[in-house]
């Protein structure tokens, strides 16, 4: 085997931060290469200097045998490196062909429709990538268009395809029709970098897999000779705890219960529809279920953050369904949005004041409407030190915290006192492995204590190791509930993509 | 009321007043579609409207005064478009900035080398052209027949503007930039470069409905002339769905309620109230009446490439 692109002592410092500090990686011709790491450990800064998005301070590419130095991604393209991007860097009105060809259009001056869809239909078929050329992106599937992006990066002629997080979006059956298509590429001679922060897909799919911390690669290892626990401690720089030991599962009284919830968007559009499920004390449930399938609709509906079309929210009984936010915050609710810095935080005030978003009314921080800020201090210290918030300094600005800080701020402002439920969605998302432990320990603590957990997330991962019973929303509707301890990750991501997979259906096919 | 509608001078006022909101209509087209709201196309059509004359007048061709108007045009464009795009200024602020300052400049400059007594009488105008055929036809060649030479310009910029758009390379290029520049980089093509060719385009077609006001409509400029038509160029071309001929049309919707008005004059009917027509209208399209307009996705949005 030779090489197809080398990185050599790669260096990239941003203001502040060294993004990639003396960087080294090489890709064999023909195999899957995973780029193992954290967020903010620099995969994406290398891989975008790969691509000539950036320039770097120091080091050098060698692609392909020759010496890269690249003014843009327009050169990267022409060398023949790919790249599809967590997020898709489509245009959703245009048409599928439109968004392959573009930059790269058939030769003249007219656009040339006809031969277009011709060259996509010939790649599609040799890489067996099906798709309709005429069909606009916004109408096309997540998965799909995927597809559209890496036969973005064939039709440009690559050699190196570059797939940067490329099943953060996908379903579980999606994502195993790409590792597929990826292990069919392979053969045709494709290399591939693989970027994931997901260790169990690592362990899948790659040949060789470099794991990066802090900026800094420290290891490149063959797949085959490694395991789960290595790789976590190498990712993160010491013993990591992978499995969550959970106390034994002891429902109470029902916290809340939703019934017969009915939600529509501001064009009418049915986005809940028709959803039952309660959550007990000392339960976890979790919202299983592909962004966008009415789960924040649903949640802001509880939360009287939205208006209900129809149903009622009983809270320990107790109609609540056209309860204002603050009422439901003066009844023991907690809320952990899922923007932390659009909704969660205001960005340019105080930890401190962040601290009392909720309560800063509450006689204990205000007199006579002036804001005692001795007592906010005080409650800061404290919740600062108790939730470990680094730097420990509640006079900066939660603009300048990292976002495993500022969720922790969140946390320590919505389950420091103790709250009867805690709705959180997303709550780790974008965190390290770390950051990640600390916060299903607080959310598994919360429910040991007998409070209730309403947990909506998109990381099944994170829904099958914490919940106690899950739900699986799709398009808008519950398709079902399950027993935590037994459901399987194919059965529910049967149910996130809308079929249901048992013995009724099964008989009346 | 009949008889006002069966005027076939209504209609030809119509195509008449379409005409200077339909070019910068048609250049805020461009300009919008590449992702950069220009708003300081009003100040662009004055400035215009004040060179043509004085281009028109000091060489003695009216033909002269709108390539010099247009140059003027694409130099105050370029300008705006290097805070706007290179320096990624507020698109708004700074084309209110461009407006007020052309109100004044042109004011200024106007009392400076004229006098108080105007611009000069004896200024060339752009010719009025008869099309043979169409000439004789009752009615329609009345309608149709007989404008001044910028009318059937801006029906040709028209037809080339919409093939350019939606069936060139360049085009699609352009509608990317204004959609998704960031996908637009990662595919290759400079941003920057492309936004400044929509703001570009959207100051010489400023220009040259600046220019009609004054050497093609008149032979003179008074202060503040454009009155706005660079802003209900906006909204025609909002109407319009950001589409050349959707554009064109509401132009025309927009030149005949000013047409409408003139003919009412002498009638019992308020003009007033005729003359409020195009704004309401546009209220009425910005609400989304009649089917809401969804503009480019990175529209007046700065984009700055990476490093």
């Amino acid at each position: 085997m030779s090489a197809i692109l080398e990185v050599k002592n790669i260096t990239k410092v941003f203001p502040k931060v060294v993004a990639n500090d003396n960087v080294n990686l090489t890709v064999e011709k023909g195999e899957i290469h995973a780029i193992l790491g954290e967020n903010g450990a620099g995969k994406s800064t290398l891989m975008n200097i790969i691509y000539g998005l950036y320039k770097p301070d120091s080091g050098k590419l060698i692609f392909d045998g020759e010496e890269l130095n690249l003014s843009g991604p327009h050169e990267a393209i022409e060398k023949g490196i790919g790249m599809v991007h967590q997020h898709f860097m489509l245009i959703p009105v245009l048409t599928v062909a439109e968004n392959i060809v573009l930059g790269a259009e058939p030769k003249g001056i007219t656009y040339d429709r006809k031969k277009a869809n011709e060259l996509i239909k010939e790649i599609s078929q040799k890489y067996h990538l099906e798709i309709d050329p005429e069909a606009k992106v916004k109408d096309l599937s997540v998965g799909l268009q995927q597809r559209v992006e890496i036969l973005k990066a064939f039709y440009r002629k690559a050699k190196l395809l570059i797939l940067d997080e490329p099943t953060a979006m996908l379903t579980p059956q999606e994502t195993e029709k790409l590792f597929e298509i990826m292990r069919g590429l392979v053969k045709q001679g494709m290399s591939i970098i693989f970027i994931s922060h997901k260790l169990e897909e690592v362990l899948e799919i790659s040949d060789r897999v470099t794991v990066m911390r802090r900026g800094k690669t420290v290891g490149t290892l063959n797949t085959k000779e490694t395991n789960e626990q290595e790789l976590a401690n190498l990712m993160v720089g010491r013993e990591v705890v992978l499995r969550i030991e959970k106390t034994e599962y002891k429902p109470g009284d029902v916290v809340l219960s939703v019934k017969n919830l009915n939600v529509v968007d501001q064009q009418n559009v049915p986005k809940v529809k028709d959803v039952s499920f309660d959550i007990h004390e000392g339960e976890i449930f979790g919202l299983a279920g592909i962004d966008g399938n009415g789960q924040l609709e649903l949640v802001e509906a509880i939360m009287g953050l939205r208006p209900k079309k129809s149903g009622n929210i009983l809270f320990y009984g107790k109609d609540v369904t056209n309860f204002s936010t603050k009422q439901l915050y003066r009844e023991g609710i907690s809320y952990i949005p899922q923007d932390r810095q659009a909704d969660g935080l205001v960005l340019d005030f105080t930890i401190a004041e962040n601290l009392i978003l909720r309560e800063y009314r509450d006689p204990t921080y205000s007199r006579y409407g002036v804001i005692q800020y001795k007592k906010v201090y005080e409650n800061a210290e404290r919740k600062v030190k108790e939730f470990d918030v680094r730097p420990p300094e509640y006079m900066l600005k939660a603009r300048g915290l990292s976002g495993g800080n500022q969720q922790k701020v969140i946390l320590a402002r919505e389950v420091g006192y103790n709250p009867k439920l805690l709705i959180a969605v997303q709550p780790t998302r974008g965190m390290d492995v770390g950051a990640i432990e600390y916060i299903h320990k607080r959310i598994l603590e919360l429910r040991d204590k007998g409070a209730a957990v309403f947990l909506v997330s998109l990381e099944l991962e994170e829904i099958m190791s914490l919940s106690d019973r899950i739900g699986v929303i799709y398009n808008g509707q519950l398709m079902d509930i399950l027993d935590g301890k037994t459901a399987t990750k194919e059965q529910i991501g049967m149910l996130m993509a809308g079929s249901r997979f048992d013995k009724t259906t099964l008989e009346a096919r | 009321m009949k008889e006002v509608l069966l005027n076939p001078q209504l209609w030809a006022a119509t195509l008449a007043m379409a005409t200077p909101l339909a070019l910068p209509a048609l250049g805020g087209t461009f300009s919008e579609r590449s992702g950069v709201v220009n708003i300081a196309m009003e100040g662009i059509m004055l400035i215009a409207a004040f060179f043509a004359v004085v281009f028109a007048h000091a060489t003695g061709s009216a033909w002269l005064g709108l390539l010099g108007a247009m140059i003027v045009g694409l130099i105050v464009a370029l300008i705006f478009a290097w805070a706007a795009v290179s320096l990624t200024a507020n698109q708004i602020i700074l084309g209110m900035a461009i407006n007020i300052f052309a109100s004044g400049i042109t004011a200024y400059l106007l009392n400076t080398m004229y006098g108080f007594t105007g611009t000069p009488t004896d200024t060339p105008m752009l010719p009025t052209i008869d099309i043979p055929g169409i000439k004789n036809i009752p009615f329609l060649g009345q309608v149709l027949s007989g404008h001044s030479v910028v009318v059937y310009l801006m029906i040709i910029i028209l037809f080339i503007s919409d093939y350019f758009l939606f069936h060139t390379n360049l085009g699609l290029r352009l509608r990317a930039v204004g959609e998704n520049p960031e996908a637009a980089e990662t595919a290759g093509i400079d941003v920057i470069k492309l936004r400044y060719l929509g703001v570009a385009l959207s100051g010489i077609l400023s220009a040259m409905g600046g220019a009609y006001l004054s050497i093609g409509a008149l032979n003179s400029f008074n202060p503040d002339m454009t009155s706005g038509r660079g802003y209900i160029a906006l909204a025609a071309m909002i109407f319009g769905k950001w589409t050349p001929f959707g554009s064109f049309g509401a132009a025309l919707l927009f030149g005949f309620a000013t047409a409408l008005s003139m003919q009412l004059q002498n009638t019992a009917f308020s003009k007033n109230i005729i003359m409020m027509l195009p704004y309401i209208l546009t209220i009425l399209a910005l609400v989304g009446v009649g089917g809401k307009s969804v503009p480019p996705a990175a529209d007046g949005v700065p984009y700055t490439p990476k490093k």
